[in-house]
């Protein structure tokens, strides 16, 4: 999760622009038609992956169409049963972890953001300055460490294997989001503080009254971008899962590379599919509060 | 804010009586502020200390030892600079690990922001379904490192797949792209160059805020559309473009999934996909010298705050920003 920090961006992507001159009606349609050629070679291996799962043994090799000729859906059941342990259990240790993440994430970073936007205490610029070094520092760095750490407090491979991949998430430890909660609050009027105040709350009271529910869009961002690092990430559960049974999605699906066999690229590319759908509906359904979240945190570029 | 500041030897009770607040009894909850404010960081100052800052400081003891997670704590070797002698001097593989992980940087990078670039201005009218468009050459890039976008990549450029019977079409015979030590990294910087939605979003609200008056002062002084794009365009969006060219910088020498994929993990074929991380991982945790790991990671933090450096250090040649202030 640490290392991609591809995702915070969709804010234009969905948002209105502001119309320019009206320009020739030629000149657009030439526009049009290159960038409909541009999107059909990327979204070609996509169309490309979705086609190949219903396809047959035989026809993965010789038909480079996207439709299949014969459509072949047992690669999905295939799938998922072509492993001692179900695709089901794998799905389900990936929600899992994947919703602690969220949990924590959303939890533990508004905690911190709020000390670091409405809080005085002393040495707050010297730990707000560390937080932003930890904002660059690669996951890579940390992993050896890290991993023996764990591994000391038998938590690698222990009872509840997924502890490592979990707690860090309740420990603010995403700095990303802490500054991203932090631009926000920044942007809530300090006069409902100063109201609330007045009225006799504490720290605690405006925290709980005044800055939870108001920043409920930067929760719903942290939210999406910590849900779809976390489903997608492969490394840090790599390193931190062994056992078959405790395997999440994305260590399960290289197990199909581990097969040889030509007759399990069906339901490969079956289980591919199915393993991204989570995060595009995911997308789907958050986009809208997702532009509202980035837009007022004042990330917008 | 006057109330935050009120001295915390003066007690409520006996205190003279100056504000609404202090009469409602809210000055002394505020007089402790400062433990509130450390209350609410706790549980990042835990995980600061206990996920960061700790095992960042046993990743730079380890990297003198020859630590290798077999060997009880009481028995590791203290071994000085060999881990780091052995890096620049005779581990051969290393050092094409670090060849391996430039070049991909240093080609995918630039052209996957060419592509970017290239696209956001196509985007960049209004008109209607234009959303859309901005969302589906968005969404290779939501789909980010994920394993399942890497495994479709290897297929597709597989000796039976569906780019070299793309190629036949034309009579033209492909090769096993992703086993040919020649191209491997290659098709790995076709897919980083794929997944340039990220970038693209950024340069288009970058875009949004250059203002038309430019333009029409340009067209205005007789600047056609290439002298427009390199005077008005390109100087504006400099920091956009700074800002991407970091993060994508960033992100392209941490490449790992995608190679751990391709090679099944070992980093071939030859080793022509053993990008650093991958190294790191393998040396690490497959053949258990943490150690050396260890001292592989300082490196490669070193060099990734080096990189950084240099980029912001010749960003002020290039990066303009509007309000005039060009440091």
């Amino acid at each position: 999760m640490v290392t991609q920090t591809e995702a915070p961006a969709p804010t234009a992507a969905l948002a209105p622009t502001s119309a320019r001159r009206p320009s020739g009606t030629g000149r657009h349609l030439g526009r049009l038609l290159i960038l409909v050629a541009i999107l059909a070679v990327v979204l070609y291996p996509l169309f490309w992956m979705i086609g190949t799962s219903v396809k047959s043994p035989e026809e993965i090799v010789n038909n480079i169409g996207l439709l299949p000729r014969e459509f072949t859906p047992g690669n999905y059941s295939d799938g998922w049963s072509n492993f001692d342990v179900s695709f089901g259990r794998f799905f389900l240790n990936s929600a899992m972890v994947s919703l602690l993440t969220v949990l924590g994430n959303a939890l533990s970073c508004l905690l911190a953001a709020y000390a670091f936007a409405r809080l005085r205490f002393r040495l707050r610029g010297f730990w707000f300055a560390i937080m932003i070094g930890t904002l660059l520092l690669p996951g890579h760095v940390l992993i050896v460490p890290q991993y023996i750490l764990f591994r000391t407090f038998d938590m690698v491979g222990g009872p509840w294997p997924y502890l490592p991949l979990v707690v860090p998430q309740f420990l603010a430890t995403e700095a990303f989001f802490v500054f991203l909660m932090v631009q926000f609050i920044r942007g809530i009027p300090r006069e409902l503080d100063e109201a609330a105040k007045i009225d006799g709350a504490s720290p605690f009271g405006i925290f709980r009254y005044v800055i939870l529910p108001l920043s409920r869009p930067a929760l719903v961002t942290t939210a999406i971008f910590s849900f779809i690092w976390t489903w997608n990430d492969f490394f840090r559960q790599l390193v931190y899962l062994s056992d078959l049974e405790d395997y999440t999605v994305p260590v399960a699906l290289t197990l199909f590379i581990d097969s040889t066999s030509q007759s399990a690229v069906g339901p490969m590319f079956a289980m591919s599919v199915l393993s991204l759908l989570p995060v595009f509906l995911f997308f789907v359904a958050f986009q809208r509060m997702l532009v509202e979240g980035l837009n007022t945190s004042g990330l917008k570029g | 804010m006057a109330l935050t500041t009120a001295p915390s030897s003066t007690p409520r009770a006996t205190g003279p009586v100056r504000t609404p607040a202090d009469q409602r009894g809210s000055g002394r909850i505020w007089q402790r502020e400062g433990l509130a404010g450390y209350v609410f960081l706790s549980p990042w100052l835990i995980g600061l200390l206990a996920i960061t800052a700790v095992p960042m400081l046993l990743s730079l003891y380890l990297s003198f030892t020859n630590y290798d997670i077999l060997t009880p704590w009481s028995e590791i070797e203290w071994v000085g600079l060999a881990n780091y002698e052995r890096m620049f001097t005779s581990d051969a593989s290393y050092w094409h690990a670090v060849q391996v992980t430039l070049s991909f940087a240093l080609i995918a990078v630039p052209l996957k922001l060419a592509a970017a670039l290239g696209v956001a201005l196509l985007l960049n009218r209004a008109w209607r379904g234009v959303g859309l468009f901005r969302g589906l050459f968005y969404l290779p890039s939501l789909l980010g490192g994920s394993v399942a976008l890497a495994i479709v990549w290897v297929s597709m450029f597989n000796r039976d797949g569906a780019f070299n019977s793309f190629l036949g079409l034309f009579g033209i015979e492909g090769k096993p792209w992703v086993n040919d030590p020649d191209w491997a990294l290659e098709t790995l910087m076709v897919l980083a160059i794929w997944q340039f939605g990220a970038p693209m979003v950024i340069f288009l609200a970058g875009l949004k805020q250059v203002p038309t008056e430019l333009y029409e002062a340009a067209s205005v002084d007789g600047a056609g559309k290439v002298r427009q794009f390199l005077s008005v365009t390109l100087p504006m969006l400099s920091p956009v473009i700074f800002f991407n060219l970091v993060l994508e910088t960033i992100n392209g020498f941490q490449g790992f999934t995608s190679a751990f994929v391709l090679s099944n993990g070992t980093g071939g074929p030859v080793d022509s996909t053993l990008m650093y991380t991958l190294n790191l991982y393998i040396k690490g945790f497959v053949d258990l010298e943490m150690g050396y790991a260890s001292a592989m990671a300082w490196v490669f933090l070193l060099a990734i705050a080096v990189i950084t450096v240099v980029l912001f250090s010749t960003g002020r040649f290039w990066v303009h920003y509007s309000d005039g202030e060009d440091r």
